[in-house]
C-alpha cells in the first residue's frame, strides 16, 4: 500500500482527487507551474512542489519534473488525474520504473486504447460495434476518399493518436474531403505529435453515451451504468446526466454488456470510459477513456460510490470494494461545466482575474471549483472554471435543482458558459430529454 | 495608411501563417492564438498586403495588442 499520493495535475480533478485521498487516510502532494502559485488545489494538498513555467509542456506535461518532485516529496504514488499526462503510457510505464505506483490502468492498455484506430480492432474483435470507418490509418486524402466513399458521407476525420473530440474535421460531400483531410492532418501533427489520419462515418443527430467500467487486479469487470453526455460544443462536453433519458433498456443493456465486454477483452483495470453514439438503429463505440473522466461525479451522485476512493484502493491490489449486482443506478443527476469562455462569441476563451465568485450549495447540489474569487484564469490551460452537479429523485427533480443552482452562481471578471447553462436548463427539449450531439451548434438554444 | 490587426482575445501566438509582403483577402488568418487548448485565428478585416508582422510564435498577446499591420 502506498501513502503519499501526488496528483499531476490541477483545478478541480487535483482538488477532488485530494478529497479522494483523505477518505482513505493518505497523505497529498500538489504540483504547480508559476502562475498556479496561489491556486486552491496548491494551498490544499500536505505537500506542494513548483515544477517550472507557466506552459504545460513545462510543468504540467514534463514527465521529469512530475518524476523529480514525487522523488523529492516523497510520494510513492501518482494519480494523473484527465488531460495532461493521463493518457500517456509512457508517463505511466515511467513511473513504474521509478518505483512509483500509478493510480490507472497498465501502459499496455493505455497505449493500445490511445492509438485509436487499434481501439476500433480491438473493440470491434471483442463484439464491440463500431462506429463504419477505417480499421487502419488512411495514407492520404485519396485513401480516406476511398474509405468516405464506401461508408457514405457525412464522414469526419479523427487523428489516430487523438481522442477527446480534438482536432476533428468534417467532410459533408466527395468535395470538402481534401480541405478536410488538410485540417484534420495538421491538427492532429499539431495537437498529438502524429499526422495519421481515420476515417469514420459522420452519424448525425445520434446521442453521445457513455459506460463508467471498471477493473481489478483479479479480472473482474463491472459497469457503473450509463452516462447521457449530448450537449457540446467544438465535439467537448457541456452537459452530462445519468441515467440517459428516454434509452430504452434493450439498448441500455446492449451498452453496458459491451462495454463490459470491450474492457475485459483488453484487460482492463482501474476506471475506464468505453464513449459511443446512439442513434434509432443501434450503438456503435467511438474511443475508450483510459482515466477518471471529468463528468464521474454524476455516476456518483446516482451509484452513491466513490470513484476516486475505489481507484486507490484498486491500484493498491485491492479487489474491487462492489461486486456488479450493488452498484445501482438511483434518482438521477446532472453536471453542468462551467467554461471561461464568451457563449455569444463562438465560446471563446474567456482569460482573466475572477473578481467575484458565487457558489450555490443545498441539498441535491454538489459543486467542484478549481477556483476561487481572485483566482487567474490563465491562457495555458483549459479554460473549466467549475462544475455543478445536481441530483433529485428522478430527472425532473434534478434538473429544477439545477436550474435553481445556475441561477444562485455569479461569476465577474471573465465571461462564462453560465448564461447557455442557464437557457440549455430551461429548454423544452432538453427538459424531455430529446437530445443530439449538435444542438448546441445547430443553434437549438440560440435565442 | 496602414490598417493595425489586432489579437480580439488573450492568448499564446501559436503560429504567424502569413508574412510581409503576402496578400490576404477578408477573414483570411494571419495569425494564429492559442488559448486555454484552443486554436483561434486572427484574421484581417478587409482583404490587403501584410506589411508587417509582430509578433512571433511563443509570445504571449493581450486582446486589443495589434499583431500585424495591413497595407
Amino acid at each position: 500500500m502506498f501513502r503519499r499520493v501526488l496528483v499531476a495535475n490541477r483545478g478541480e480533478i487535483a482538488r477532488r482527487i485530494f478529497r479522494g485521498c483523505r477518505a482513505r487516510g493518505l497523505a497529498t502532494v500538489a504540483v504547480y507551474s508559476e502562475v498556479d502559485r496561489d491556486a486552491p488545489h496548491v494551498a490544499e494538498a500536505d505537500h506542494a512542489v513548483a515544477i517550472g513555467p507557466a506552459p504545460a509542456r513545462e510543468s504540467y506535461l514534463d514527465i521529469e519534473r512530475i518524476l523529480a518532485a514525487a522523488r523529492e516529496s516523497g510520494a510513492d504514488a501518482i494519480h494523473p488525474g484527465y488531460g495532461f499526462l493521463s493518457e500517456n503510457w509512457r508517463f505511466a510505464e515511467a513511473c513504474a520504473g521509478a518505483g512509483l505506483i500509478f493510480i490507472g490502468p497498465s501502459p499496455a492498455a493505455i497505449r493500445a486504447m490511445g492509438d485509436k484506430t487499434e481501439a476500433r480492432r480491438r473493440m470491434a474483435a471483442a463484439g464491440v460495434p463500431v462506429v463504419p470507418g477505417s480499421s487502419e490509418p488512411v495514407a492520404d486524402a485519396a485513401a480516406a476518399a476511398e474509405v468516405a466513399a464506401a461508408v457514405g458521407y457525412p464522414v469526419i476525420l479523427k487523428a489516430a493518436a487523438g481522442g477527446g473530440g480534438i482536432g476533428m474535421a468534417r467532410a459533408a460531400h466527395a468535395g470538402d474531403l481534401a480541405a478536410a483531410h488538410a485540417t484534420a492532418t495538421r491538427r492532429a501533427q499539431a495537437a498529438f505529435g502524429r499526422a495519421e489520419i481515420y476515417v469514420e462515418r459522420y452519424l448525425e443527430g445520434a446521442r453521445h453515451v457513455e459506460v463508467q467500467v471498471f477493473g481489478d487486479a483479479t479480472g473482474t469487470v463491472v459497469h457503473m451504468h450509463e452516462r447521457e453526455c449530448s450537449i457540446q460544443r467544438r465535439h467537448q462536453k457541456l452537459v452530462e446526466e445519468s441515467p440517459a433519458p428516454n434509452l430504452p433498456p434493450a439498448v441500455k443493456q446492449g451498452l453496458t454488456e459491451a462495454a463490459v465486454a470491450g474492457a475485459r477483452a483488453i484487460g482492463y483495470v482501474n476506471a475506464g470510459t468505453l464513449e459511443f453514439l446512439v442513434n434509432d438503429h443501434g450503438f456503435y463505440f467511438l474511443e475508450m477513456n483510459t482515466r477518471l473522466q471529468v463528468e464521474h461525479p454524476v455516476t456518483e451522485e446516482v451509484t452513491g460510490l466513490d470513484l476516486v476512493a475505489a481507484q486507490l484502493d484498486v491500484a493498491a491490489g485491492a479487489p474491487l470494494p462492489w461486486p456488479q449486482d450493488a452498484i445501482v443506478q438511483r434518482g438521477a443527476a446532472i453536471e453542468a461545466r462551467v467554461y471561461a469562455e464568451d457563449p455569444a462569441r463562438h465560446f471563446l476563451p474567456s482569460p482573466g482575474t475572477i473578481s467575484r465568485l458565487a457558489l450555490p450549495s443545498g441539498p441535491g447540489v454538489r459543486v467542484e471549483s478549481g477556483v476561487v474569487e481572485g483566482s487567474v484564469v490563465s491562457v495555458h490551460y483549459d479554460p473549466l472554471l467549475f462544475k455543478l452537479i445536481a441530483s433529485g429523485a428522478d430527472r425532473a427533480r434534478a434538473l429544477e435543482r439545477l436550474a435553481r443552482a445556475l441561477d444562485a452562481c455569479a461569476v465577474e471578471g471573465v465571461k462564462t458558459t453560465l448564461p447557455l447553462l442557464r437557457t440549455i436548463a430551461a429548454h423544452p427539449d432538453f427538459r424531455r430529454g430529446a437530445l443530439h450531439t449538435q444542438m448546441i451548434e445547430q443553434g437549438a438554444f440560440n435565442g | 495608411m496602414a490598417e493595425e490587426i489586432k489579437a480580439h482575445i488573450t492568448g499564446v501566438v501559436f503560429q504567424v501563417t502569413t508574412k510581409p509582403g503576402d496578400t490576404v483577402a477578408a477573414g483570411d488568418p494571419v495569425i494564429v492564438l492559442e488559448s486555454m487548448k484552443m486554436e483561434i485565428p486572427v484574421e484581417a478585416p478587409r482583404a490587403g498586403a501584410v506589411k508587417e508582422i509582430r509578433v512571433r510564435e511563443g509570445q504571449t498577446v493581450q486582446e486589443g495588442d495589434t499583431v500585424a499591420l495591413l497595407e
